[in-house]
């Protein structure tokens, strides 16, 4: 087998300078399908008929959670792959996607708590997915300040992989243990997002949606590793150069 | 008696690997390399001196030759096999002494010893006692170390010396704080040691007054960038 | 082989035992803390028996939760700083077992007693009678689940100056499931229920923690204090 691909995927400076051909497409792309299903989703998708307009926040409220939570695990292969292959470009990728799933984890609550103040009459409810999400949250919350607590850029990104991989084997028992929590409090009265009982015309710009924040996701990890990649190597020889290429133009 | 043994050994390399050799060792921190192209063999009766100004990386090639470091590049032998592949054999041959003596403070100097002694490998024949009593603490056996000075805490750490089996040594500035008697006591081991087929690789600013020291020179000079 | 694994395991169990009773005012702040804020709950709630009944099983098991935290960032801190880990990390034992002795002992120290003073609590906060087995149960295989678990933190932050508080802030969320069962298993007892499923749960995440934190401890030890 040839594994000249995966070295070559190992290099920081490949990674650049490939990636820099991609960014015009991802953001074009992102934006256009973010605002085709934005608008797809607030002005055409038909009315809730117990909630009313209320419920388009689901639009926001329902792509951030999925990646909020999708991200966490990018963020662990991220940092399993740099612990198993020694390799530092997916260090870098592990620290780019913390801050990123820690906002959209944040969005996802922010939107769940502006969602339920209509739904339920509060802006907060001990509610089994709001729960999780705020523990998720605390998850890469700490995941980031492990990484900012050491000096040493190698030390910071081991010791962050493996508090990531602790963190997923403990994320489906978390899941698990707050539903079954909250089952035990308060049977779960108020069922919001069934997807299947969603009318069609609702759910589909949920999908381009859905669809749509993961181009954004993508395209925001890019850009975070291209910045992170530039910070570490900043003493290497193609870096300099592209900041005395950057100063010349 | 030692120079015919090395003497032989360089000769006829096939027969007798040595004990430990180093190979294009490099190590680097955060993508600055603090040295690169180490190339060193320790043979039986050898003790070798490393040398450095301040941070040339003396304890980190110490702690490199025990495992506890993973190098960027390069191996270490021992007895010709890699130390990944025969680490448990490596590491109950060797005995480490670093800048911190492991001495617990609540502990009396006997009862630290002997928790030293029970977590290495194996011990020679001397008891505990005899051996405090060599390095000169037969008066403060049974006073909690946080009584004694930093001096006796080194001296704690080093009566391991004298009853352990293992035939490396690594000594990281093994004379630091220790006075005029206890440095000549040192040496006196160390050459015991070597004379019985053991090695000694220490790091340490000091000349030593011993016979056949080969030192090995860190410039301090390998900080450099990655290509 | 089997021999290496009890020797490291119970070498280590028997050491931090041993410092523990050497320290006893150190090894009791966690239990002091313990009654101490169980006091603070009647005067910042209310004196009335009913109310504080309703909350006295899942007050009990926060304040535990609490009381572990704040001795956690001990368990590999001081031998970091006396040199004592660093020996640890280059004996030829597997390092797993050491460090499973380490966090034994350190639930021998912490989780048991606090686990052991728990009926005093329950009666300070008129928990009702069926309840106080349970408790007991649930206290004493979580708590060990709460030592192991920290153990990883510990291990994670050990080189860091203010690691204490980053050690709470990284280990807080992966208690959570262990609060909910071990709460969980008193309520169902006050409700009349069977209270051994939830315990059972506790068990299941004792035995997977048993098996999996040592395994990260030691990895994270393996980066964290060498750096």
């Amino acid at each position: 087998m040839n594994w000249q691909w995966f070295h070559r995927l190992g290099s920081p400076r490949w990674f650049y300078q490939t990636t820099e051909r991609w960014l015009p497409w991802l953001y074009l792309a992102a934006l256009t399908i973010l605002s085709v299903g934005l608008t797809w989703g607030l002005a055409f998708a038909p009315e809730d008929a117990k909630q009313g307009n209320s419920f388009r926040i689901i639009y926001i409220h329902v792509p951030a959670s999925f990646l909020a939570l999708a991200g966490y695990y990018i963020m662990a292969s991220a940092g399993a792959i740099g612990l198993i292959w020694k390799m530092k470009l997916s260090y870098m990728v592990m620290k780019a996607a913390a801050p990123i799933g820690a906002a959209l984890t944040f969005v996802a609550l922010v939107t769940g708590a502006i969602w339920g103040k209509p739904t339920w009459g509060a802006y907060w409810v001990w509610d089994a997915r709001i729960t999780s999400m705020l523990i998720l949250l605390f998850l890469y919350l700490g995941v980031i300040a492990l990484q900012y607590a050491y000096q040493s850029v190698d030390a910071a990104s081991k010791a962050g992989a493996i508090l990531a991989l602790v963190g997923t084997v403990n994320i489906p028992i978390i899941y698990k243990s707050v539903d079954w929590w909250y089952t035990l409090h308060q049977p779960a009265t108020i069922k919001l997002t069934s997807a299947p009982s969603m009318h069609p015309d609702m759910f589909q710009p949920l999908l381009v949606m859905i669809l749509g924040f993961y181009i954004f996701y993508a395209l925001a990890l890019i850009v975070g590793t291209r910045s992170e990649i530039l910070r570490r190597e900043r003493k290497t020889g193609w870096v300099r150069e592209l900041a005395a290429a950057e100063v010349r133009s | 008696m030692p120079d015919i043994q090395k003497s032989f050994a360089r000769e006829d390399p096939l027969s007798q690997p040595p004990l430990v050799s180093v190979e294009n060792l490099a190590f680097e921190r955060d993508d600055t390399c603090l040295f690169e192209n180490i190339d060193l063999t320790v043979n039986a009766g050898d003790i070798l001196q490393i040398e450095g100004p301040n941070g040339s990386g003396k304890t980190t090639l110490l702690r490199l030759l025990t495992t506890a470091l993973e190098p960027r590049s390069g191996f270490i032998r021992y007895r010709g096999q890699s130390v990944t592949a025969c680490r448990h054999e490596y590491l109950s041959d060797l005995l480490y002494v670093g800048h911190q003596p492991a001495v617990k403070l609540t502990l009396t100097a006997e009862e630290n010893l002997r928790w030293m002694v029970a977590a290495s490998a194996g011990s020679n024949n001397l008891s505990i006692q005899e051996a405090l009593q060599l390095v000169g603490l037969s008066g403060y056996t049974d006073l909690p170390c946080y009584a004694l000075s930093a001096g006796q805490h080194r001296r704690v750490a080093l009566a391991r010396l004298l009853m352990s089996q293992a035939k490396l040594w690594y000594l990281d500035e093994p004379f630091t704080a220790i006075d005029k008697q206890g440095v000549a006591f040192l040496e006196s081991c160390l050459q015991r040691h070597v004379d019985a087929g053991g090695a000694v690789v220490l790091s340490t600013h000091q000349d030593l007054a011993l016979g056949a020291v080969r030192k090995y020179k860190l410039e301090g000079q390998g900080r450099g960038l990655r290509s | 082989m089997t021999q290496q694994f009890n020797s490291g395991f119970s070498a280590w169990l028997k050491r931090d035992l041993v410092l523990a009773y050497r320290r006893r005012g150190d090894a009791a702040g966690p239990l002091l803390f313990f009654v101490m804020v169980s006091t603070l709950i009647p005067l910042g709630l209310t004196p009335e028996s009913a109310r504080l009944a309703d909350v006295a099983a899942g007050m009990i098991w926060v304040m535990a939760l609490l009381a572990t935290l704040l001795s956690m960032d001990a368990l590999f801190a001081d031998d970091h700083r006396d040199g004592s880990l660093e020996q640890l990390l280059i004996s030829p034992q597997l390092l797993p077992m050491p460090i499973l002795g380490k966090m034994t002992a350190h639930w021998l120290i912490t989780g048991l007693p606090l686990t052991l003073a728990s009926p005093l609590l329950g009666l300070m906060l008129s928990l009702p009678a069926a309840g106080f087995v349970p408790m007991l149960c649930s206290l004493a295989v979580g708590t060990a689940c709460l030592s192991l678990i920290g153990g990883v933190g510990a291990a994670l932050t050990v080189s860091l100056r203010k690691g204490g508080l980053l050690l709470s802030l990284l280990v807080m969320p992966l208690y959570m499931p262990v609060i909910i069962f071990g709460s969980a298993t008193v309520g169902y007892a006050l409700d009349g229920l069977n209270w051994l499923p939830p315990l059972a749960a506790l068990g299941a995440m004792l035995a997977a923690s048993v098996a999996l934190c040592p395994l990260a401890a030691a990895g994270a030890l393996r980066i964290t204090s060498v750096n």
